[in-house]
């Protein structure tokens, strides 16, 4: 693997991550991941469509005209979600119900459509293909992150396997039930981005207003 | 008449889109900085939030359902597994007919909403709007209040947001949770604010 597929794979996960720092696809992120299982599911999901868009984008690229692309990508990614959300109904219907209308929102996806735009309308199929895996698995890792943090402190469980015994079965765990709300994914998210900034100093946005000290000679 | 009123609290405020499910984020995060563009996005979801749910309850009942296509003789068709590209293909045509209708019959609000709406095509309220229609089975009816509910709800809790933001830059927020961390945590504690509305009957 050369520098530069390594790249396009790589930096979407911490330096350019499109949950918390592109505020891109921020929706499922924060809806599915009550629970690990639809959290993966949504990872999965996504990054099946958005690769699979980012190569039938690049494939078309210099045959579209520039003034209907939107529409033409629009149609490929429907397309792409429709079989994604027939294979979850066919196969793992139980899931499907749980994700409700969000396997469906992935058409509105701004990851999506923002990556065929940005990236595959430019490139040839091959990288285009790798932007789309990166991109999903960007953006899984954080989904898998909330899920499991929910999951884990909201029902004791990864998975559905108990990791935290809990009062109710005789251990020691009282579940924290907010986890499973949605406020808690919000905290979530926002502290998640304090530790990734604290981390990354670069990625911090300057206040649009600097409160200054004020000495006291000034004031008089 | 009470039905009706109550489905249009329950859509603005109880299962209020953005802060119960998350719908239309990536807008509500970005367009909040400043109290008279969210007023104009604000209405812009409004109004086509309004329109697109009962076009689209009327294409799901009478073309895609199961056994809908009997009026044309066809029956025992069930197209429903065609929704998603119908829906997505019915609310970007009806922002292009609004667009163009505003700005021959209504320049003044053409103007106002501006960029406003193409960019609302993309926003997941609209398309989850009626996905829930679809799911929860409303009739045409149910399907406007919803619809407009859903859009009165949007609207309120992003303009209610751009002016807690608006406040919020004269305050010492740590370096880290600078601009987008900080909007989670108000947006997380507007959220627990609109959990007070649930259980509320009329």
């Amino acid at each position: 693997m050369n520098e530069e597929t390594k790249k396009v794979v790589l930096d979407p996960m911490v330096d350019n991550n499109p949950v918390v720092l592109q505020i891109l696809g921020i929706c499922p992120a924060l809806a599915v991941t009550t629970s690990l299982a639809t959290a993966l599911t949504m990872a999965i999901a996504l990054t099946v469509v958005v690769s699979m868009s980012n190569v039938f984008v690049s494939m078309i690229r210099n045959s579209i005209p520039n003034n209907i692309r939107i529409i033409v990508q629009m149609t490929i990614i429907a397309s792409l979600v429709i079989i994604v959300d027939q294979t979850l109904q066919a196969f793992a219907y139980d899931l499907s119900k749980r994700l409700s209308v969000f396997v469906g929102l992935i058409i509105t996806n701004c990851i999506v459509l923002g990556r065929a735009e940005a990236f595959a309308s430019k490139n040839p199929v091959g990288l285009s293909f790798l932007d789309g895996i990166g991109s999903g698995l960007g953006f899984g890792l954080v989904l898998i992150l909330v899920g499991s943090i929910r999951e884990c402190l909201g029902s004791g469980s990864l998975l559905g396997y108990p990791i935290l015994p809990l009062v109710t079965e005789d251990g020691w765990y009282y579940p924290i039930g907010l986890m499973l709300l949605a406020p808690s994914a919000f905290f979530i998210i926002g502290l998640l981005i304090w530790a990734l900034r604290s981390w990354k100093t670069e990625q911090i946005e300057s206040p649009s207003y600097q409160i200054r000290a004020v000495h006291r000679t000034e004031v008089m | 008449m009470d039905a009706y009123l109550n489905l249009f609290i329950k859509a603005a405020f109880i299962e209020n889109l953005p802060l119960t499910f998350f719908l239309g984020m990536c807008t509500f995060l970005a367009i909040s900085k400043k109290i008279e563009t969210a007023i104009g996005l604000g209405v812009a979801v409004i109004v086509v939030e309004t329109i697109t749910v009962p076009a689209n309850n009327l294409i799901y009942q009478y073309l895609l359902k199961e056994d809908a296509l009997q009026w044309a003789g066809l029956s025992g068709v069930d197209l429903s597994f065609l929704g998603l590209i119908s829906y997505i293909g019915v609310i970007a045509a009806i922002v292009q007919i609004l667009e163009m209708v505003l700005d021959r019959f209504f320049p003044a609000l053409y103007n106002a909403l501006g960029i406003f709406l193409p960019l609302v095509t993309v926003n997941c309220a609209i398309m989850g709007a009626s996905l829930f229609m679809v799911e929860r089975e409303y009739d045409f009816g149910q399907s406007v209040v919803f619809g407009f509910g859903a859009g009165f709800g949007w609207a309120l809790a992003l303009v209610a947001l751009a002016g807690i933001r608006e406040r919020l830059k004269y305050s010492d927020v740590p370096d880290g949770l600078q601009g987008l961390g900080i909007t989670f945590i108000t947006a997380g504690l507007m959220s627990l604010g609109f959990m007070a509305f649930s259980g509320i009957q009329l």
